[in-house]
């Protein structure tokens, strides 16, 4: 099996709530001081999907991540982790592009990789939210897509895929090449190895522009949006919360149903 | 991009009926319609649902267009976005709204893409700039920590609505409309996917999105034995259990009782947040309850910046004390 798996280098969506900033000027996100960057959690779990494909019946996973100012250290873990190759689209034209430029951009730079039988995608990114981007290489790429994927079994060439729906789950069988984005019902990323992590400091990732991939500025990054972004804003919190306290613990629990009952929340 | 008009919603139809986000997104529709002084049409794509038209049209659809099809029975991307465009491409609508359900996440972007047009999901909000007559679809961003607000530049616009963000009008059954039937013209050979299975997860009680208590659990209670404490305290409010992905994640509680941006949505009269942080991404499927309490040994945690009222404690201690106390009130 030849997977692609996409990843992103994003803000840490762990970061504490109070930490989070925004600069109204430039609608943009100040990174919170001394936090660093981490790989999109879902894409982690794409990362892991295929890596169990992988142990199972091997084959080659590469890596491939669009945008500027990547920090080594961080867009190289999926090699730690176990993937083979590392691909950036890196260049100030793929900056700041929406769910369209930005999938644009990645499925030509997949078409270029060319051997593939999966493509793997995160169910949606932890800093826009957006949830599209793998849908939308599936669809330039003319491939059939399953999202939401919380398990997947190949079998006769043919992945067959646990998709997570509201009521539970589906089971989807799909033909290859495919797009499956992944759901963190697949299990938790596996750490990398020291083994991993040498072998990833050794290995330098290959960089594509714009021209290696045969894409035109005007379509990618900023220039090929599709949306516009008139503000980013954080949403006022009303709520000031009384602390009901007591001799000890037990107390203070009795004291917070009697609170309830008299403001008539229970 | 003038021939483009009117307003159009995708209603999705469950166990034979309308879905309730179907019966919501015809309230923000007609809204939106009505705001631009234009029609607001319902599409109903399935198999056998035909009678359905008119339940569209009795909640605020002035046409219903109808694709029904035995290849069309269940949701399957290739045949659905197929549908969806060939609907969209005769109607031209500017404006295309779905939900954002399992379906709703799948559909909308495909369908964006193959229309050469964009896409914002899970949106919060909607509404029509006065000036540009343009949608404005505000949605998290963040993990929820902020909202961002886009604008389409081609159409139609399309965007998902979160569950519940607006009541559904009253059913009103005089409520005139025209039915349409639209042939999909569907190639079978041109559906990669097959169904084979769907598996529901069983639920006892009050649904978690029906609810009108919720007690949410997240990583400090530690156990699935945990959980049955907050069990028994929902049953006591013939409320349901929630939870932070973590639980979900360590398969103390179902998948289906994970609550956020990537869980369910719930406005309960009473969220009882016991033993979870508030992640921004969690209270991004719950923040919007009318009474949020927080029990956390940690007083500096997040959750505590969102509750109304709090107790700042180990819950093993606290919630067996609370669950006594609320016992003997409801007995009075
Ligand atoms: C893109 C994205 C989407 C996500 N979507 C969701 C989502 O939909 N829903 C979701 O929930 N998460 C989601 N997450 C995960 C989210 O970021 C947090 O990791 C998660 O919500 C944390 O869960 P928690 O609050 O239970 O755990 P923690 O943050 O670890 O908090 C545990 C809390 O329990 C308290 N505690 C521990 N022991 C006790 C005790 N004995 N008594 C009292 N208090 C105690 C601690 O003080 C602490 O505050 C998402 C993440 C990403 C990146
Ligand atoms: N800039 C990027 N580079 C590589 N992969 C990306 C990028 N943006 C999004 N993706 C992939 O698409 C998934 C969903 O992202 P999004 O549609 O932006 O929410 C992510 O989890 C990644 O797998």
């Amino acid at each position: 099996m030849n997977m692609v798996v996409c990843i992103k280098q994003v803000v840490d969506p762990e970061a504490p709530p109070a930490s989070f900033k925004i600069d109204p000027a430039s609608n943009k996100v100040v990174p919170p001081q001394g936090v660093s960057p981490v790989v999109d959690p879902y894409a982690e779990y794409a990362i892991e999907a295929a890596l169990k494909i992988k142990d199972a019946l091997g084959g080659k996973i590469t890596a491939i991540s669009l945008g500027i100012n990547q920090l080594r250290d961080i867009v190289k873990k999926p090699l730690a982790m176990g993937a083979d190759e590392l691909i950036l689209l890196e260049d100030e034209a793929f900056d700041e592009g929406d769910s369209w430029s930005t999938a644009y951009a990645l499925a030509m730079g997949i078409k270029k990789i060319g051997d593939y039988d999966i493509i793997f995608c995160g169910r949606e990114a932890s800093d826009w939210n957006a949830g599209q981007v793998g849908s939308g290489i599936a669809e330039i790429l003319g491939l059939p897509g399953v999202t939401l994927a919380r398990k997947i079994d190949i079998t006769n060439g043919k992945a067959r895929v646990e998709r997570v729906t509201d009521e539970g789950y589906e089971v989807i069988e799909v033909s290859l090449p495919a797009l499956i984005t992944v759901s963190n019902e697949i299990g938790e990323p596996r750490y990398p190895t020291i083994k991993g992590i040498m072998a990833a400091k050794k290995k330098e990732p290959v960089i594509w522009k714009p021209a290696d991939i045969g894409v035109e500025v005007s379509q990618i990054g900023a220039a090929g949006r599709r949306t516009k972004l008139l503000k980013l804003f954080q949403p006022v919190r009303e709520a000031k919360c009384e602390i009901v306290e007591g001799e000890n613990p037990e107390e203070a629990a009795v004291n917070l149903a009697l609170k309830l009952r008299e403001a008539k929340v229970l | 991009m003038a021939e483009y008009k009117g307003v159009m919603t995708f209603c999705e139809v469950a166990e034979g009926k309308l879905a309730s986000i179907a019966t919501e997104l015809l309230g923000y529709g007609r809204k939106l319609a009505d705001e631009l002084g234009q029609e607001l049409s319902a599409v109903l794509v399935g198999s056998g649902i035909g009678s359905l038209a008119q339940e569209a049209i009795a909640f605020g659809a002035d046409k219903a267009y109808v694709v029904d099809d035995t290849l069309l029975k269940d949701y399957q991307t290739d045949s659905y976005v197929s549908a969806m465009e060939k609907v969209v491409k005769e109607v031209m609508p500017q404006i295309l709204i779905l939900g954002q359900t399992s379906i709703g996440r799948d559909l909308a972007p495909r369908l964006a893409f193959r229309l050469n047009t964009a896409a914002s999901l899970g949106c919060l909000e909607l509404a029509i700039d006065p000036e540009s007559k343009l949608l404005l679809q505000t949605k998290p961003a963040y993990g929820g920590n902020a909202q961002a607000v886009f604008i389409c530049q081609s159409y139609p616009q399309i965007a998902t609505v979160r569950p519940k963000a607006i009541a559904p009008l009253e059913r009103d059954e005089s409520r005139k409309g025209e039915v349409i039937t639209v042939d999909a013209g569907l190639d079978p050979s041109a559906i990669r996917t097959k169904v084979l299975e769907k598996v529901p997860e069983k639920i006892e009680g009050v649904r978690l999105e029906d609810a009108e208590v919720v007690i949410a659990g997240g990583r400090g209670i530690g156990s699935a034995e945990g959980f049955k404490q907050l069990e028994e305290l929902a049953r006591m409010l013939k409320g349901a259990v929630g939870a932070t992905r973590p639980p979900c994640d360590n398969e103390w509680v179902p998948a289906g009782a994970q609550i956020g941006l990537t869980g369910k949505i719930v406005t309960p009269d009473l969220y009882i947040a016991v033993a979870l942080s508030g992640s921004s991404q969690h209270m991004s499927g719950c923040s919007s309850s009318k009474t949020i309490v927080a029990i956390n040994k940690d007083a500096e945690a997040n959750i505590f910046r969102e509750a109304r009222f709090g107790i700042v404690g180990d819950w093993k201690k606290v919630l067996p004390a609370f669950a006594d106390k609320i016992k003997g009130l409801l007995a009075e």
